[in-house]
Order: structure tokens, then sequence, then C-alpha cells
């Protein structure tokens, strides 16, 4: 076996790769072959390390030390600097809120110091497509401690003591879910992960499948035993074609080393697992739903109970558990219930992976313990809001969540206090928002999500939302009256109390939790005709500053229908019966001459 | 000119029957042949779905249901380039609508539509999982731009018509 004396890993995951991953590693591999180092230095593709924003990621170990924002020029400099003389490229090390870092990156950054990785714990450190370096960090250690030294109660009992809970959104206990479906007596039995992560703004689930899908299906497989069943389905949507293509993988190499199929391991348990793609539904993100799709049918929900439990695919108890709760069992198993369930809180036990992304400077995958403050998440890890703006609010659990305002930072974030404050912990999506977005036009986004994606089965739901879209397209477009807000919390009531599936019983939160902080920017809109964060198109006009325009005819040349009028070195000024409110001519103006008002 | 569309056909035929014969399909299997399907003729027209229904022993109303529901799946064909403007929660945060309207005014097509030539056609799509990069636009497969500003539009345009 060839020594290596480097190893030089980079990150590929989904928004390092977009970055431009594959030619950063092109060009680092014949940089490596031209000074004959192809052979001493190891060039390894990992998944997602979590520092999204600043990819493409590149980190040289032993030494230990990550470069920030590499590409095909600024590569060569690794090669000649770092590997050929020793020398660490100063002006390209991984920069954090808190200045740069060279060395043990993992323990002295921020960004890294207060994460706690559990689910994620092989992310951007192993080569997702090969199974031996998952078996190097225990990987299928737990599988074998559980056909070998435990009975499947043992399992289920573990899993229940360690406290964990269903991590897609709703906090089932998970070793209860276990129970129930091993003591539903029926010859067959199925185990399903939930991969259909549906929620705009949360990319955890998918995170973990393209990072470290063998963990998965190690989890999965365990489960398998523990309920006493046959085969698994793991349910992934079609817009992750890289995640399907990294499982499929780790399938073919988990059968062939015996850790799926016949007679796992030598003993008489078998267990199988394959792969279903979505086809762009996020009903099927809904667990019966999700099984109808399984099975080949519209993704329609079916009313609970029956639940899957005792009744699931094809009318056989099933377990479904989500990706990055299948994710925490190996530890569970191999370290014990005690050992995970001295993380977090009295009863949110272990960590949370959440997604931070929108007005939030580092962007990315993180993996906190559970009762961390919504402070620490996004100031100490998240590096706060970029460009002075002033937080306004944090989105949680997308078009079922809800917005929590800026004074609520210090909030510890568990199942419970979120659920108290209106939102709910959710998959993981984790939007930051700033002064300059508008409470009434996000609950209008989401509410625009949930009536496209409602599947039409039950009246609450189909014909509900609609109607609260238009009240919401009315406050927006300037002709709210006042009986619209108290119209949109009865109407939102009624949903939640009378829709079949978690998609129309969480559908309204948006707008409920931000008519409960914001309301004073609903009455803006509705009393006043003012869009305070100056966003609805309606309710705001482009003005000129005549101090500060130079009468450059920059804004007039980008203007797409010619709304603004000026000659040369004279000032300029736009008419508002033509303005689009397109935003372009801001973009352009390089003496900030240009503003916004409401109204 | 006609002869050859019809053979083209047959061969498209061909590699789908061989598809579900390889994966032993079901009706269970059906969205999974849906995909493949799609993938070979761009949209899936009516003679499609039926020759679907009779090779997987299902009825027809049943693969129209499942077309209709799923919005991966379009009866109406797509550009040769399909630009994908994302519209999740971060990217929207972010600007994704001006981005949109960009696009429809370059292209002079309204959401879902297709450029006379054949050439574009405009999507708006779900979140795509790549919100560090917000906004972005995926075209095509492979073909991914983040952080993108509606000055950009008409240069990633041009990429695509030369």
């Amino acid at each position: 076996m060839a020594v290596s004396t480097n190893t030089i890993l980079i990150c590929a995951g989904g928004a390092c790769i977009s970055a431009g991953e594959k030619s950063v590693k092109q060009v680092l591999e014949e940089k490596l072959r031209e000074y004959a180092l192809d052979g001493v230095v190891r060039v390894v593709e990992t998944g997602c390390m979590g520092a999204c924003d600043l990819g493409p990621i590149v980190a040289v170990f032993p030494e230990g030390v990550y470069y920030q924002k590499v590409n095909a020029e600024n590569v060569k400099k690794i090669v000649e600097e770092h590997i050929l003389k020793g020398r660490v490229v100063e002006e390209m090390l991984f920069e954090g809120p808190q200045g740069k870092i060279t060395e043990e990156v993992h323990e002295e950054h921020p960004f890294f110091k207060k994460q706690v990785k559990i689910a994620t714990r092989n992310l951007g450190i192993i080569d997702p497509m090969n199974i031996d370096e998952y078996i190097a960090r225990d990987g299928y250690f737990a599988l074998i401690k559980t056909l070998t030294q435990m009975s499947p109660e043992e399992v289920i009992e573990t899993v229940k003591k360690s406290g964990l809970r269903g991590r897609g959104g709703a906090g089932f206990p998970t070793g209860l879910k276990w129970e129930l479906t091993r003591k539903s007596p029926a010859d067959k039995k199925f185990v399903v992960c939930n991969a259909d992560e549906g929620d705009p703004g949360a990319f955890m689930d998918r995170s973990i499948l393209e990072g470290d899908p063998h963990t998965v299906l190690e989890a999965m497989t365990i489960a398998g035993y523990a309920i006493g069943g046959q085969k698994g389905y793991v349910y992934v949507r079609a817009e992750y074609p890289l995640a399907i293509e990294r499982l499929r993988n780790a399938i073919k190499q988990a059968r062939e080393y015996g850790f799926l199929g016949e007679n796992i391991l030598g003993t008489d348990f078998s267990f199988d697992i394959e792969i279903r793609i979505g086809a762009g539904a996020f009903v099927c993100g809904e667990e019966t739903a999700l099984m109808n799709s399984i099975e080949g049918k519209r993704g329609q929900p079916n009313v609970k109970p029956p639940y899957p439990a005792q009744k699931g695919l094809w009318g056989y108890p099933t377990l479904i558990n989500n990706v990055e709760t299948f994710a925490n069992i190996p530890p569970i198993i191999i370290k014990g219930a005690d050992w995970f369930a001295s993380i977090g809180t009295e009863t949110s036990k272990g960590t949370k992976v959440f997604a931070l992304a929108g007005k939030v400077k580092n962007t990315g995958i993180v993996e906190v313990p559970m009762g961390i403050t919504l402070r620490e998440l996004i100031y100490d890890i998240g590096g706060g809001v970029p460009n002075g703006k002033k937080l306004k609010a944090i989105q949680t659990g997308g078009p079922s969540g809800g917005c929590i305002p800026a004074e609520y930072l210090d909030t510890p974030v568990d199942y419970e206090s979120l659920k108290k404050l209106g939102a709910i912990m959710g998959s993981g999506g984790m939007i930051v928002m700033d002064e300059d977005t508008c409470m009434v036009d996000v609950a209008k986004f989401f509410l625009q999500f949930t009536v496209d994606e409602s599947c039409g089965k039950c009246v609450p739901c189909r014909e509900g939302t609609k109607r609260m879209l238009e009240i919401l397209e009315k406050i927006t477009s300037g002709e709210g009256e006042e009986e619209d807000i108290e119209k949109l919390e009865e109407l939102g009531q009624t949903i939640i109390d009378s829709s079949l599936c978690g998609l129309g019983q969480t559908a309204p939160n948006p707008v409920l939790s931000t008519l409960k902080y914001f309301k004073d920017e609903y009455e803006a809109h509705v009393k006043e005709k003012i869009c305070p964060a100056k966003v609805c198109k309606s309710l705001i006009r482009y003005v000129i500053d005549p101090d500060k325009c130079v009468g450059c005819t920059a804004c007039a040349r980008v203007c797409p229908v010619n709304a603004i009028s000026g000659e040369v070195r004279k000032i300029h000024n736009i008419d508002p019966e033509i303005c689009t409110r397109c935003g372009s001519c801001i973009e352009v103006c390089r003496f900030g001459a240009i503003s916004k008002v409401s109204p | 000119m006609e002869k050859s569309i019809c053979e083209q056909h047959e061969k498209l035929y061909a590699e789908l029957d061989k598809f579900i014969e390889e994966i032993h399909a079901d009706g269970s299997a059906l969205i999974e042949v849906l995909h493949k399907a799609q993938q070979l003729f761009g949209h899936l027209p009516v003679e499609v779905q039926e020759y679907i229904a009779e090779k997987l022993n299902i009825p027809v109303s049943k693969v129209f249901g499942v077309v209709t529901f799923y919005s991966f799946f379009t009866m109406k064909p797509r550009g040769k380039h399909q630009i994908k403007v994302c519209l999740g929660t971060a990217c929207y945060v972010k600007g994704a609508d001006r981005l949109m309207d960009r696009f429809k005014e370059e292209l002079g097509v309204e959401e879902d539509g297709v450029t006379k030539d054949g050439l574009f056609s405009l999507h708006g799509v779900r979140c795509l999982g790549a919100c560090s990069m917000a906004p972005v636009v995926m075209i095509g497969e492979n073909d991914f731009y983040g952080r993108v500003t509606p000055d950009e539009v008409p240069k990633i345009i041009r990429n695509y018509t030369k």
C-alpha cells in the first residue's frame, strides 16, 4: 500500500460543487502529477463540510489547515507553497467571524467550537463513495453489535432510553415508534426512510445523504432487525440527483460486503433496501402520502389512524423515520443511551442539525446540542447579519413553521420552547431575515407555496389556503380593509382544526405567527398603505435624490421600460406611472442617489 | 422526414421496454418508469402514457392521474434548455422574484412557457437545497449558477445561444 505524506480533502457538497469544486479537483490533481506528488499526496472528495458560503473548501491534513474559496487558479498555490515548501498560504485561509485560523480548526474556530457532531459526524471527513472509509470511522460496527449481541427488544429499549425524537419536525419519540411497529402482528414489515426534504430552505438531509449515505443504510438495517422487517425503501426527492447517485453506490457496496441482502453477517437476518424517487410533490413528505407514492400512486394522504405502524405500505406495518433521525442511531447503539441522553435538555435529547441560510454571514450546515440559544446559533456560529443590517426575525419549520422575532433571541432551541413561540422545530431549515424583509410578503410567500402544494383532497386546505392567499394579496397590493386581519385569524384557525393532514393543519402557521409578532406591519399595509420594509411593489415608489444625482445616465440606460428621463449631467427623474419597480436602477447607481419610499 | 421521426420513436420505445424489463417493473414502479420515459421523450404525451399503461397492466386513467399530480411530469414539450429559477425561501428573501421577472423579460415568455425557437423554457422550481448560494438558477441538469443578480441574466442566456 502506498504511503501518503499528505491527504487533501475537497468538499464535494452541493454548494461547493456549484461553486466549481470539479475544476479545482482537476487542476489540483494535474499539479500534483506535474510535481510527481500524485503517489504520495492523496486527494479525497468528501461530503459537505458545513461552511457552504465559503466554498469550495480544501483541507490539507495532517496539519488540518482549511482553505476557503479555492478556485482553479489559486489551488496551484496550495501545491506549490503548502505541499512543496510547507508554507501555509495565508491569504487563502479559512476565515470566520473571529479572524483567520491556521490549525486545529475543529476545536478553535467558533463555527465549529459550539457544534456537537453526531448525525453529521462523518460529513467532510470521509469519502462518501468509499465504504472502507465509513468502516474506518466505526461504520457498520453498530450493526454488528445489534446482530450479534442484542435482541430486538434490547435495541428498542436503547433507542427509547436515549430519548431520541423524530427529526422530521413533529418530534415523536423514535423508540416508541419502533416498539409500536414491532408489536403490530404481521408476516411482513417495512422500514422507510423519509428523504423527501421538501421545506424550502432546508438542506440537512441532502448533506447527510450526499456526505454519509452508509449511516442511513446501517440505521435502516438496525431498524429492520428491531421491528422484524425484511425490506426498506429510501424515498428521495427527484431534486437531489447527487444524493441518489451516492445512495445507489452505497447500497451496491453494502451488498458486496454482506451488510445488506440474505443472511447478513452470517446470521439468519435478511434485509434489503431499494431507492424510490419522488416526482416533485411537497405533500409526499407527509408519511401516508409518501407511502402512497412508493406504491406508485398519487401522493395523497390518508386519514390517521390507522397509523403506518399498524397499517402502512401495502397494508403492512411500516416504520418511517427521516434521514437525520436514522443518522443518530449508529452512535446511540455504539456509545449507549446514557451518553446520548446526557446531551441536550430535559425533553429534547441529543443534537439538531440546522441549515442556516438567508441574511446571515456563515450559511451552511451546523449541528448543535439541543438547548443552545438562537443568539448563539445566529451570532456565534452564524456570524450575525451581514452589511450592518438589523436582525428582524428567524423563520423555522418552513411552510409549516413560524417567524420568531429578534427579541426572543435568548430562547433555547428545543421542541417545547419553539412551539410555545408559535414556531416549530421543523426539519431544521433556519432562514434569517433582516430589516429589508416584509413579514406580510413572507407570509404571502409561504401561503403561495401551500396553495401550490395542497393536494386537493380535503376542502379546508384546498379552498381555505386559497382564500387566505387572496386576502394577503389584497393587503400587499394596498387594497386591504381592517376586517381582513380578523378574517385571516379566523380562517387560519378553522384550517388548522379541520384539515386532513399535517400540510393543512400547519399551513396557516406562517400567517398566524407573523400576525402575532408583526401585527403593526399588517396594520401599516392596511391602514396607512405603507410597506415599512419597502418590499411590496404596489406600496412603494423609486425616487432620485437631486442632491446626489450627477446625471451619469446609467440608470436611464438600464431601465427596461424607459421610465427614467434626464439629460447627461442633469438630474434624472423616475416616472412612477411607467416604473415597474424592478430595482435595476438602484443596482447600477454608483452614487447612492436612488432609494425606495413608501408610500 | 416523417419516417425518420417514427424510427427514432421506435428506438425510444425499445429503450423504455428494456428499462421496464431490467427493473422487473409492475404497477408500483410507475413513477420510476415515468421518470425514464420523460427522460427519453422529453415529455409525456398521451400515446406514451397509453403505452406505459399497457406495459404495466394498469388503467390509463391511473397513469394520467399520476402524471398530472406530480409537478416533475409534463405533457407539454419543454425547451431544449430548461431554465429553473429556485423560488425557495432563502432565494426569495434574496430577490429570486426579481430574477424571474428579468428572465421573463429577456426571453419574452411567461413561467412554464417555451421560447418560439424551442431553445428555452422557463420554470420556477422548489427549493434546490443550495440555499447558501442564493439566489440560484439551474439550467438543464448540470449547469448551476449561484448568487445571480438580474444584471447577469442576459449573459447567462448568451451562454446557450452561441
